[in-house]
């Protein structure tokens, strides 16, 4: 029911919407929650546990009850909170847990048994058998529970991720933040000011008080008019600080599209936030509590300051007849307010005997709520008096309110613990819990408006103190400075029925106090028991009361019985909004080759090595399958010649007097004695002595060497060799930089591939003049190159380098050349093959777990010199007869397929892990020695050639006997690639 | 002998404008990484003053015109729109010219635009005209840096140019959404 003259909605701007199928209208300005409440529905939602009807409870993010499904297919959203939600036209929501609709709910039933299901019962009852717990139990209880559902669907809609940093972070814009941002902005600080509400002003825009003579909710906008016009203040609204972190950051989730009707398809929905601060203001008010009472969870039954602030905000009675029960001043303002505007206040009920409250309303002093009746709505309230006489009130909403708790979980992000403080009856933040972080106004537990604006002042004037700023001190104004009278009291003893604490998670007192009673008696371990605080709205509602009748019933205090540990995030974060941008190809940046078109245009698949992507077959017309295709590349080849790019590989250039001695302490061989214009293979250890990587290095001149990386490891080892510089020898005159993405890199390979080049290059080479490992630069096609003669397919091979700017030209030129010679374009399959063929490793072979020995590399490890590895390469364990060496396989017969991956056993051995003898790392079919070949690992290998192992393969259940052989099956001697 | 075409890393990827901001490449320059020899960076920064620059000091940039020496790591600036004269023998020179590609963001909404994607304080006061910073944009590796007031050069990879311009087109457009609708 909306009452005239009252509420900041615009109600010259009706807005349409749809709840549960039904067509609504409220105002701009609405939330969900008080458009509902303003068209009379009472039934928002049903309970997680027993499907009990719920109302709303609150106004604001801490709702419990009110959660709603908004949106359709994979756009649709479940839990979102109806007092958060602003209506727009074409809203449409929903209730949940449901079925088959909110008012027939059949898994009510649940209610029924409730006496089976209190805490623990699930873990009790459903025990045995034990592997039906997770295959039929617990399935079967998440259904009938639980919350909303997603749409487990990819959605689409954009969300967004930013950064933010400023000098003052003021979290909350009730009188204590909007006069802490004042006096910081007035002192010229970057003030940010976030604020969870659409509009700005806290709880003065649900209160009657006046702030300096004026309404609060006017005063409230001349602050922020002028804030807006201070070109050193941001204003965020509808942004929730869900976390503080490390260094003064903290995360904050902005609903930046949801309340739009038709938002701009770019437009996020919302925005996460990481605000960097260098000091923060807490200004978050408080949250008022509940009191445990039989039946109190009925759709009606509200907190008394969400009562007062959807009257006088949103101009909405939550009732026709409302009762007001409450233990602290407070709560008789939602009566006074209520009467005010002219709607029933069927009884106050308070709980202390000396209380006097003028209106014109019947006052039950020393009374208490002792039950409700109404199943999907409130229709009575049954109070008692102190000598448990009974009266009955008709009454269709009831505004209860236990007192306030201080919204401090920002301030024990940090595992700072809080302080009880006997006068409010709450928990309070103690000073210094999240370093730079001020708490202030009511989130400090100061409640008066007037000590919240002074709170607010003297926190930003703190805080500026910090920043080395002068705050210039305005005069504070006037307003209602009432102290805080209440009177401790968390639940009306002996409910007849159950008595919620948790709405959200249908957790009641009985559930608490038998976890005390079976020894959980820790706060931590009751929580855990009983799920108290682990919903949505994390206990923002009934921690308090929890632990309070926790702490009643191991008779204790609440002080030595403690709070749970508040985490971040302090409202539910999407994490479409946490991972914004890292939908589908927007996980990892893409990296193309200069080839990337040419080898797209001849419709070659790319397949992913790392970040980049490169071709991995050439299909040509009547080629089924890619191993046709790959077969034909690698006996073109073999044959004649083939074009691939390599400019994925790392190139590290390095200069300086000491770079010789450098990549000699780098690596196991010697480069200091390279030669200019000659090419050397290196290998590369970690620090415990494990095979890194390998490559050629190529001496280009006195002092300036290029070392080549393979693709995976290019940053590792830049990373290794700043490490190695800066750490072990940081005075050596050495200087490198990546020069990978400079230049664009072609290998040209096969036995017609020097006179493919010679096509190209001004002055042509020849074996003599230009011999294996080799390098120089050449010219062609009027620019500068550099040649390197060195190979990866045991072919007479060359690698080509232009500046990046040429790559794609130079690419299609030598396939086009390839092609008129009877070769072409190779992928990434006939690249594996050939190396395969040549026995050449790559980082299927050193994995990480591998030794020079193990690769048989180990007389590369330079017996005149130390290297990084090669002490710890020779601790016992890493040579010898017990390592699993490199070793060729060939299938027994030469036919029959065999995959990477496989185990290896001895012939006749049972195939399981106690008797593995190694495994295998590569695998391929070769069209040059037609046959498959493997390489792989085996138990002391190298003395085992020539003899016979199982080959295993339990995923692809295969079992093959193979030879064992030299890993180099192809041209062993090596003279192809010397012709 | 016909000659090789060249192409610029973000070829026909830009320019792009979205809400009074805009994303283009910047056109080719030659870019030489410059580190000084042991004991040369004080010749290193005469070399370069002579070029009308000078050695820019950790996070900035020493320009004029359209030359630029932008700090890039540790004793490591790179000489942007320049050739190396006189510093052969007394720095390590690397041409870097080819490596990288390079965009503008300008327009009202750079900064705000960047705030998506960097998470740097780039406000004015932290970050003014000629600061210069490797970070991250988003996934990538970056050198940043501040050319105007309202314009911002990125350097990235040049293979990840495609990828660059898509994050940045993203967040231009979600800025310039937030601005159309209110």
């Amino acid at each position: 029911m909306r009452i005239a003259g009252k509420g900041l909605i615009d109600r010259g701007a009706p807005v349409g919407f749809r709840f549960d199928g039904r067509d609504h209208t409220g105002f701009q300005g609405d939330t969900l929650a008080s458009a509902l409440l303003a068209s009379g529905v009472k039934l928002f939602g049903r309970s997680f546990k027993y499907h009990r009807p719920r109302g709303v409870m609150t106004a604001g993010s801490e709702e419990p009850n009110a959660l709603v499904t908004v949106g359709r297919g994979a756009a649709q959203v479940p839990n979102v909170r109806a007092t958060v939600q602003e209506i727009h036209s074409g809203l449409e929501a929903r209730g949940q847990n449901a079925w088959p609709t909110l008012g027939l709910d059949l898994m009510a039933v649940n209610d029924l048994f409730a006496p089976f299901f209190g805490a623990g019962f699930y873990y009790k009852t459903f025990m045995w058998p034990k592997a039906f717990w997770e295959s039929l139990y617990e399935p079967a209880i998440r259904r009938a529970a639980g919350l909303g559902a997603i749409s487990r669907k990819s959605n689409e809609e954009a969300y967004e991720k930013a950064h933010a940093f400023c000098d003052l972070l003021v979290i909350g814009s009730g009188p204590a933040g909007l006069m802490a941002a004042l006096t910081a902005a007035r002192a010229g600080a970057d003030v940010i000011l976030a604020e969870e509400d659409a509009a700005m002003g806290g709880r003065l825009l649900a209160e009657t008080h006046e702030v300096g003579g004026r309404s609060g909710a006017l005063w409230a906008a001349e602050v922020l008019a002028e804030l807006e016009a201070l070109p050193n203040v941001r204003l965020m609204s509808r942004t929730t600080v869900t976390g503080a972190y490390d260094g003064g950051t903290y995360g904050a989730l902005e609903r930046v599209g949801l309340h739009l009707a038709n938002p701009p398809a770019a437009l996020p929905r919302e925005c996460f936030w990481r605000i960097v601060a260098k000091r923060a203001v807490l200004a978050s008010g408080a949250h008022e509590r509940q009191i445990a009472f039989s039946n109190n969870d009925r759709p009606g039954v509200m907190n008394a300051g969400a009562v007062r602030a959807y009257l006088n905000r949103w101009g909405v009675a939550a009732g026709h007849s409302v009762t007001v029960f409450g233990n602290n001043d407070d709560a008789h303002r939602t009566a006074r307010d209520l009467a005010a505007a002219g709607i029933r206040v069927a009884g106050l009920v308070d709980v202390r005997e000396e209380v006097s409250v003028p209106g014109d309303f019947p006052v039950h002093a020393g009374c208490r709520v002792i039950d409700t009746v109404g199943r999907k709505g409130l229709r009575e309230v049954v109070i008692a008096d102190r000598d448990g006489r009974i009266q009955r009130i008709v009454s269709d909403c009831l505004a209860v309110s236990g007192g306030w708790n201080p919204a401090l979980h920002l301030t024990c992000h940090m595992n700072g613990r809080p302080v009880w403080r006997d006068n409010i009856s709450a928990f309070v933040p103690k000073p210094g819990m999240v370093p730079g972080l001020v708490a202030a106004g009511a989130a400090n537990g100061v409640f008066s408006t007037q000590g919240c604006l002074a709170e607010g002042a003297a926190a930003a004037t703190e805080s500026l103190e910090a920043l080395g700023r002068k705050a210039k001190m305005a005069d504070l104004p006037k307003a209602e400075d009432g102290a805080v009278r209440l009177r401790a009291y968390w639940e009306v003893p002996d409910p007849k029925h159950r008595a919620w604490l948790d709405f959200a998670n249908d957790v009641t007192t009985k559930d608490v106090r038998l976890a005390a009673q079976e020894n959980f008696r820790s706060v931590e371990h009751m929580k855990r028991y009983t799920t108290q605080g682990m919903a949505p709205d994390q206990g923002k509602n009934s921690n308090i009361g929890a632990l309070a009748i926790l702490a009643d019933a191991t008779g204790r205090g609440i002080p030595e019985t403690g709070t749970t540990t508040f985490r971040p995030p302090y409202v539910p974060v999407s994490i479409a909004a946490m991972g914004a941008g890292g939908q589908g190809a927007g996980f990892a940046p893409q990296r193309f080759t200069t080839s990337d078109r040419a080898a797209r245009d001849r419709h070659a698949p790319m397949i992913e090595a790392g970040l980049w992507y490169r071709p991995s077959y050439f299909p040509r017309p009547g080629e089924a399958t890619w191993r046709e295709a790959c077969d034909r590349e690698v006996t073109m080849v073999r044959e004649r010649v083939g074009v691939v790019d390599v400019s994925t590989l790392g190139k590290i250039d390095i200069q300086g007097r000491d770079a010789g001695r450098f990549l000699d302490l780098a690596y196991t061989n010697t480069f200091s004695t390279l030669k200019p214009g000659r090419v050397r293979y290196g290998l590369m250890l970690r620090e415990d002595g494990m095979v890194m990587d390998d490559g050629t290095t190529a001496c280009l001149g006195e002092g300036h060497y290029l070392t080549t990386t393979t693709t995976a490891a290019a940053g590792p080892v830049m990373r290794h060799l700043e490490f190695v510089h800066q750490a072990h020898c940081p005075d050596w005159e050495v200087r490198m930089i990546s020069v990978t993405e400079q230049w664009a890199q072609f290998a040209v390979a096969g036995p017609l591939a020097r006179e493919l080049l010679n096509s190209i290059l001004e002055h042509p080479i020849d074996d003599a003049g230009f011999p294996f490992l080799s390098c120089g630069s050449v010219r062609l096609m009027e620019i500068e190159a550099r040649l390197f003669r060195i190979s990866f397919s045991g072919e007479i091979g060359y690698e080509i380098a232009v500046p990046a700017r040429y790559g794609e030209a130079l690419y299609r030129d030598l396939v086009a050349r390839a092609e008129s010679l009877g070769g072409g374009a190779y992928g990434m399959e006939a690249l594996n093959v050939l190396r395969i063929e040549k026995g050449f490793i790559t980082h299927a072979e050193i994995h990480g777990r591998v030794t020079a020995f193990d690769i048989g590399l180990q007389g590369m490890v330079s017996t005149k010199k130390d290297c990084i590895g090669k002490g710890p390469s020779q601790r016992p364990g890493l040579t010898g007869p017990e390592r699993e060496q490199l070793v060729g396989l060939r299938p027994i017969p030469a036919g029959k397929q065999i995959g990477a991956g496989a185990h290896l056993f001895d012939d006749g051995a049972d195939p399981v892990s106690a008797n593995d003898q190694g495994h295998v790392t590569s695998v391929c079919y070769s069209p040059t020695l037609k046959t498959y070949l493997g390489l792989g690992f085996l138990k002391d290998g190298r003395a085992r050639i020539g003899s016979r192992v199982r080959l295993v393969d339990h995923l692809r259940k295969t079992d093959v006997p193979c030879e064992v052989v030299n890993p180099v099956f192809f041209d062993p001697e090596g003279g192809r690639a010397r012709a | 002998m016909p000659s090789l075409i060249e192409k610029t890393a973000c070829n026909g990827l830009l320019p792009v404008v979205a809400g009074g901001v805009s994303l283009s490449e910047l056109p080719p320059a030659r870019i030489t990484s410059v580190a000084p020899l042991a004991g040369k960076d004080r010749a290193v920064g005469t070399a370069l003053k002579a070029l009308g620059l000078g050695w820019p000091a950790p996070g900035r940039s020493v320009t004029k015109g359209a030359a630029g020496c932008l700090w890039t790591g540790r004793g490591q600036a790179f000489l942007i729109g320049a050739d190396p004269d006189g510093l052969s023998a007394i720095a390590a020179l690397t041409d870097q010219s080819d490596g990288w590609a390079r965009m503008r963001l300008s327009g009202p909404g750079a900064e705000a635009v960047l705030a998506r994607l960097v998470p740097l304080d780039l406000r004015a006061a932290a970050f003014p005209v000629g600061a210069v910073a490797r970070t991250g944009l988003n996934h990538m590796m970056t050198v940043l840096s501040r050319a105007e007031a309202e314009s911002f050069d990125i350097l990235v990879f040049r293979s990840m140019a495609a990828s660059a311009v898509h994050e940045v087109q993203q967040a231009m457009a979600a800025v310039a959404a937030r601005q159309s609708a209110g």
